[in-house]
């Protein structure tokens, strides 16, 4: 096959972008330039696509032996990711813009492209599995857990599916590393990038800061009570405890958590723990991997989070929305994060959370 | 092998150019010494020197070796601003085309050394208005430092009146200086008739090793040096002489200028045999600067419809070396300057790329780049498209 493979400067796509070349595949090497302005060195794990990167990631292609070039898509990371993340913080939701670069960047603008050129997929370092069966071509978990990224690939459609190559689902990072140092690839111990890669500083806080501005508001108590008051409503993520500043303690002493962010009237509502419960989560926008769900009942797993653990649950579709009804109540859930459904370790499809329930 | 394209990037060493290298690299020898040894090295480097004289038509003392067209850039513009500055002369004069060998160190004169830089444009040929730069010198003559003009822009190929403009600045005493670099070998240079004060050349643009170049330096005009040291090349550019590489510089140079029309004209021959066969498979493509008088291998096409990007990773993956001949920032192609500069937006200064030809191009190769063209313009159009 044509593959065009996305080589971010890391060790994972390099040694992925290695295996897809020896494998028999006419491979080309693309490094996507995300920011107009990058940085020229990278600080420590955060951040991607500093000059510095692509030198990396040109070097691995040169030592694999296959073109390198670089694409800009600065523009559409900007529109569809950056701006996306802001708008989403704005509506009170916390979002996951990995999760987003793939749906609309890695496997759509560059898939797209790919494609237009000819070429029949990308191969990327992603941690996960894809298996040809009865229904085409399906998302699964990596066999190392702890590196497992199906749930940032879970809003991959089946043909976006279709032209994904992940070659390195079936190792554990343990042993990518050893394979980058026996193929001379000096990345072979470059850190994991952790963090939002366009918000180098690590302080989302004073980031968003930046681009909301700092409103004053109230917050709440159940009861509608103010106890405290906030510089942006936006900057709190449900179920977080920390840095409220209340000045008006519980009557039992006991802490309290932020239950709901209202941007419309930029209120933070505050309660005790056990109201961040919730047992059934709606979501929309949905994507399958697969074959479509419907009304009917079925038991799965789903997780909320990159590196959460898969909750077991019933799950289905109903009026255009997917919702999952948890065997167990969870503690602080927010709107926009994504929710992806899995039979065993199939991604069966996601959605993003727009209501939660107790 | 892939169908090399990009002569204009570098080209070729000639054969005789790695004869002489090789011969001088098993040399003992310091050029400055003055024993036995030292008298023998600087013979053959004086050789050379005034060989490639002959060929730029000036004295031999006023060639003055550095390690690339870069430095010879450097050393002219920079030597040359500090001389007017100490006289109270603080303007200096580019074209909006130059290359960055002369955009970026005049923009650090503007950060570091208060200058004013003042950019000449161009019209849509892409040829600088030269009524702009004589309403300049008739206003501001006193004032300005040095100007620096290409004799042949890298990206087009069009060629500059640069004889024209040392007249307009003889008139205001001004100096002139002239990055050659492109052109050296393309198109006639006579360094004495021109008139320049200053010019810039590289041997390999025409067949000698990467690694060296040279300032063509009127006497009289001795500027302030870039690198200190041994006192060398009259004082302006120490360090030990690269008598390997200028031995080879001075072969190539003997060897184009031994059949400078013939090589030209057939390099002309192949360059419009390519560009009639692309203009004849798109239609709505076209050659900038075409209406006007360019160096014989360089052919810069816009392609509507397309990014260059794409085009360059197409071509590259059918065997085709070619370029935008922009710089690209941080692998990044920008819409090139020089397009801008001649009226093209930035869609369309994004969608133009550079073939160029040289010696070593045959009629089988310009064929094959005209056959595989087509099919890639059209998959290029559909990934613009997306």
């Amino acid at each position: 096959m044509k593959l065009i493979a996305a080589m971010s400067g890391g060790v994972d796509s390099a040694v992925a972008a290695a295996r897809a070349h020896e494998a028999g595949h006419d491979v080309i090497g693309v490094h996507l330039a995300l920011s107009s302005n990058p940085q020229k060195y990278r600080s420590g794990a955060r951040g991607c696509c500093t000059i510095e990167d692509s030198h990396d990631a040109r070097r691995a292609a040169d030592v694999i032996g296959i073109p390198f070039y670089i694409w800009d898509m600065a523009e559409e990371f900007h529109e569809g990711v950056v701006e996306n993340f802001i708008a989403e913080y704005a509506a009170g939701r916390t979002p996951n813009p990995c999760l987003r670069c793939n749906e609309k960047i890695k496997f759509e603008a560059v898939l797209d492209r790919a494609r237009a050129m000819g070429f029949d997929g990308v191969v990327t370092g992603h941690y996960a599995i894809t298996r040809e069966g009865e229904m085409g071509k399906t998302l699964h978990r990596a066999i190392d857990e702890t590196k497992d990224q199906s749930y940032v690939l879970s809003v991959l459609t089946i043909e976006q599916i279709a032209g994904a190559i992940f070659p390195l689902g079936d190792t554990t990072k343990v042993d990518v590393r050893k394979e980058a140092k026996a193929r001379g690839l000096y990345v072979a111990n470059k850190p994991d990038s952790h963090d939002i890669c366009f918000i180098p500083s690590g302080d989302n806080a004073s980031w968003l800061h930046e681009r909301l501005g700092r409103k004053v508001g109230p917050i709440v108590d159940q009861d509608g009570e103010q106890i405290g008051e906030h510089k942006g409503a936006y900057t709190y993520t449900i179920g977080q405890r920390k840095g409220l500043g209340l000045s008006v303690p519980t009557i039992d002493g006991s802490p309290r958590f932020v239950l709901k962010v209202e941007p419309m009237t930029n209120t933070v509502v505050v309660g005790p723990r056990e109201d961040l419960a919730v047992s059934r989560m709606i979501g929309e926008k949905t994507v399958w991997c697969g074959l479509a769900v419907g009304p009917e009942r079925n038991r799965g797993f789903v997780q909320i989070r990159a590196h959460g653990k898969p909750l077991p649950c019933t799950y289905y579709f109903e009026n255009d929305a997917l919702i999952a009804e948890l065997d167990e109540p969870l503690l602080g859930l927010a709107t926009g994060q994504q929710m992806a459904i899995y039979d065993g370790d199939r991604v069966v499809g996601s959605a993003t959370i727009c209501e939660t329930q107790q | 092998m892939p169908v090399y394209l990009d002569h204009a990037a570098t080209t070729p060493m000639a054969d005789v150019a790695i004869k002489a290298m090789t011969e001088q690299l098993a040399k003992l020898g310091n050029p400055s010494s003055l024993h036995v040894y030292g008298r023998d090295a600087r013979k053959d480097l004086e050789g050379a020197r005034e060989e490639i004289a002959v060929a730029l038509d000036c004295h031999p003392t006023e060639i003055i070796f550095t390690a690339s067209g870069t430095e010879a850039n450097n050393t002219a513009l920079k030597g040359l601003y500090w001389k007017g500055q100490a006289v109270g002369r603080n303007v200096v004069v580019i074209s909006a085309i130059e290359h960055h060998a002369i955009l970026d160190p005049a923009q650090w004169l503007k950060d570091h050394e208060g200058a004013e830089v003042i950019e000449i444009g161009v019209d849509s040929n892409g040829v600088i208005h030269l009524d702009e730069l004589e309403d300049l010198i008739s206003r501001r003559a006193d004032e300005i430092a040095v100007i620096s003009i290409m004799s042949a822009n890298n990206e087009t190929g069009v060629i500059q009146p640069i004889q024209k403009v040392a007249e307009l600045a003889h008139s205001g005493s001004i100096p002139v200086h002239s990055d050659a670099v492109q052109s050296f070998g393309k198109e006639p240079l006579s360094f004495s008739q021109l008139g320049l004060t200053a010019m810039s050349v590289s041997a390999h643009k025409l067949g000698g090793p990467i690694g060296v170049g040279a300032l063509v330096l009127r006497k009289g005009y001795d500027v302030p040096a870039l690198l200190h040291g041994g006192g060398q090349e009259r004082d302006i550019r120490s360090g030990t002489f690269n008598a390997p590489a200028i031995m080879a510089f001075a072969a190539a140079v003997k060897e184009t200028f031994l059949d400078f029309a013939d090589r030209n004209a057939r390099v002309r021959r192949l360059r419009e045999r390519l560009e009639n066969g692309i203009l004849e498979c798109v239609p709505e493509a076209y050659v900038n600067g075409a209406k006007v008088e360019r160096l014989p291998g360089i052919v810069n096409v816009t392609i509507p419809g397309t990014e260059s990007e794409t085009l360059l990773l197409l071509l590259d993956n059918e065997g085709i070396a070619c370029s935008t001949g922009s710089a690209c920032t941080a692998g990044v192609q920008r819409p090139s300057h020089v397009l801008l500069a001649m009226g093209h937006g930035e869609r369309t200064a994004r969608s133009s790329i550079r073939f160029s030809i040289g010696a070593t191009t045959t009629e089988s190769d310009v064929d094959l780049a005209l056959h595989i063209l087509p099919a890639v313009m059209e998959r290029a159009r559909m990934a613009n498209l997306r």
